[in-house]
């Protein structure tokens, strides 16, 4: 990730060529990307690069150094479900991923929490299918 | 899949499914069916009998906010309205050189367009049947033009389809097209459909599917007049000597379902996207430009952040700073509300209302996307491959490209060149704006390799990082909706909400002021009912 970082700082000064490939995840790719790379494609959006979060006439809150983060099931059940204006990424995350971003977020941005989650431990977080409609 | 594990699936496992099968072009396609398709139930201005009393604080300048304080504003009420930004339209914005946006994270762009270009970054199309927009457009005299949605020259893309190759979208319809009516046909003429169609309208059928696919006189889909009468030809008609037309020749059913580009046909023949969509002339936001001229001056208090929403049985009072002095909280007091605030904000603004509006307040995330609009030197889509206006449809990250529909043959354009929705969405969302408008150009050269030359500069609006409304629009799912849709829409004491999200038409513009014009039929209703308490 830095490497491709570093090359597209170099590329912005060198104008106008575009040399190097930006990277999208293909979709059939999601379910193998780690916990940073589900930060640095998804999270950041909102939460910034430095999971500071940011403020406008609403807010995205900080993740850097939130007392929330203290039990790993609070933000588990956040991604899995949504909240608010969080959506829910259960439907495009593995259980292994849910725990991986958790994980990654709990041990970084100035986090240091150091018990970490399994994907077994995200499981009771995934919603029950809803049972088909009757008609 | 039967129709029971069907109706049970979840608006979002839906659209997941369908963007792991397809590209952005089709979960675009899909987004807009769902929910989507209902025709705009307008017919005539809103019947605000009787003369309103009283005033109104209206939250927000988007759409749904200009219309109710025009239409208040006109019945005799006193208005007001808090917007955040420093201008109104709200999504109904365009960017034009010398623009400046700052997005969340502080990310700073200046539109380096040239005088007379522009890029809808939010609302682009105007369908014939969203009367509402349309009336207000004729009220006001804002003029129109036709917005090109569908172009046969224009192209379908595959990554992986024909040697990624773009085809023209009209080679692949109508090659799709002939391919099925000529299965068809045989399937008639060996007695395969005998126990579904009767003899008589088998004959009509089989005469139908000839004219339908073009096939020849012994019902084959081959190179022939038939054939390049819709495909187009191989050397095009021309005069004098020489100037006989040379056919082309199709390709095969088999290649063209292997292919999958037919997954990118289906769009034009939707409601929201028949003919005639149309644009304002010269940018969208000529439509809130002009609700700001009708409504006047003084009435929008701009760099406003709403703090807080209060009501009691005299009043409500909404909590303010402006934006130049946060922390300095200021109030303003008004018989009434209508808060079209998003719910992306409006979940986080402390709010006097009954338990079940506020869980329905928070029960709705919003859906990003983003846009990316590219400034190029030359029109090369209209000069080399003569394609005026429409939609290239692609399974790349950027979803789509779209040539602007104004300004043929003149010499520079700025097309979207990304339209991005869902994970894409995200993806984009996460990166810088630089990072956006050069992927974009990175893609948009494997359908274009004139990009390299004539790129110049852009812009790339991604909705979840806009300030003033953290998403793009109201993420419904039909458990949602039937949870909590008609706790939104009702009139909460002295408060109704009004926005896309309080519609059936998500995203659009119709739905924004249809809400409206809802909310304060609600509203005036109300106060008529009082003053004759």
């Amino acid at each position: 990730m830095k490497k491709i970082v570093l090359m597209s700082c170099l590329a912005m000064c060198v104008a106008p060529a575009y040399p190097q490939r930006i990277d999208i995840t293909p979709r059939e790719d999601v379910a193998r990307l780690t916990g940073e790379q589900i930060y640095t494609h998804i999270c950041q959006g909102c939460h910034m690069p430095d999971a500071r979060g940011a403020a406008g006439a609403g807010r995205y809150p900080a993740l850097a150094g939130d007392g929330k983060l203290a039990s790993a099931a609070y933000p588990a059940a956040m991604v899995m479900n949504g909240r608010g204006n969080m959506p829910a990424f259960g439907p495009t995350l593995t259980d292994a991923q849910v725990a991986d971003v958790v994980n990654y977020v709990r041990t970084h941005f100035g986090n240091t929490y150091i018990d970490s989650l399994k994907p077994d431990d995200v499981k009771t977080f995934r919603p029950v299918a809803t049972p088909p409609e009757k008609h | 899949m039967g129709s029971d594990g069907a109706a049970s699936m979840t608006r979002r496992d839906l659209l997941r499914m369908i963007g792991l099968a397809g590209g952005g072009a089709l979960m675009y396609q899909a987004m807009t069916s769902l929910g989507f398709a209902a025709e705009s139930p307008y017919r005539k201005p809103p019947p605000l009998q009787g003369s309103g009393r009283g005033s109104v604080l209206i939250l927000g300048a988007g759409l749904a906010g200009l219309v109710a304080a025009y239409e208040l504003g006109k019945a005799g009420y006193k208005v007001k309205v808090l917007e955040y930004n420093a201008r109104a339209g709200g999504r109904n914005w365009t960017l034009r050189g010398g623009d400046e946006y700052t997005e969340l994270g502080g990310y700073k762009q200046r539109c380096r367009f040239d005088e007379g270009e522009y890029f809808n970054p939010g609302p682009w199309s105007i369908p014939y049947h969203h009367h509402a927009l349309l009336a207000y457009c004729r009220q006001f005299g804002v003029a129109l033009e036709p917005f090109v949605q569908v172009n046969h020259n224009a192209y379908v893309h595959g990554e992986n389809a024909m040697g990624g190759k773009p085809q023209r979208m009209r080679e692949v319809q109508a090659d799709f097209n002939g391919g099925v009516a000529e299965l068809l046909s045989k399937a008639a003429g060996k007695g395969r459909l005998d126990d579904l169609v009767s003899k008589e309208d088998g004959v009509i059928l089989l005469e139908a599917l000839r004219g339908f696919g073009g096939l020849d006189k012994d019902y084959r889909y081959v190179a022939g007049h038939a054939c390049s009468s819709r495909r187009g030809y191989a050397k095009d008609a021309g005069a004098g000597p020489g100037g006989e037309p040379a056919f082309s020749q199709p390709v095969s059913l088999h290649d063209v379902l292997g292919s999958h580009l037919w997954k990118s046909l289906g769009m034009s023949g939707m409601y929201e996207f028949q003919t005639t969509l149309m644009q304002p002339v010269g940018g969208m936001d000529a439509i809130g430009k002009a609700f700001v001229r009708e409504i006047g001056p003084n009435v929008i208090r701009y760099n406003t952040k709403v703090t807080g929403i209060a009501q009691d049985e005299r009043g409500v009072t909404v909590s303010y700073e402006d934006t130049a002095k946060p922390g300095h909280v200021q109030q303003a007091k008004a018989d009434w509300c209508v808060c079209t605030i998003p719910l992306s904000i409006l979940s986080q603004i402390p709010i006097q209302v009954s338990e079940a509006k506020a869980a329905a307040i928070g029960a709705v995330p919003y859906w990003g996307s983003v846009k990316v609009g590219l400034q190029f030197r030359r029109r090369f889509w209209e000069e080399d491959e003569a394609i005026y206006g429409g939609v290239t449809a692609t399974d790349l990250p950027i979803g789509m490209i779209s040539y602007p529909s104004h300004g043929f043959g003149t010499q520079k354009g700025v097309l979207l060149g990304a339209y991005t929705l869902f994970l894409e969405a995200y993806e984009f969302t996460a990166m810088d704006p630089a990072r956006r408008i050069r992927r974009a150009v990175e893609d948009g050269s494997k359908i274009h390799p004139q990009y390299a030359r004539e790129f110049e500069n852009g812009m790339a609006v991604a909705w979840h990082r806009s300030p003033g409304t953290l998403g793009c629009f109201a993420g419904w799912t039909e458990e949602a909706r039937a949870k909590h849709y008609s706790d939104i829409c009702s009139m909460d004491g002295r408060i109704v909400l009004a926005g896309e999200h309080a519609s059936y038409l998500p995203a659009w513009q119709e739905g924004a002021i249809l809400s409206s014009l809802s909310a304060i039929d609600a509203l005036h209703r109300r106060v008529v009912v009082e003053a004759t308490a």
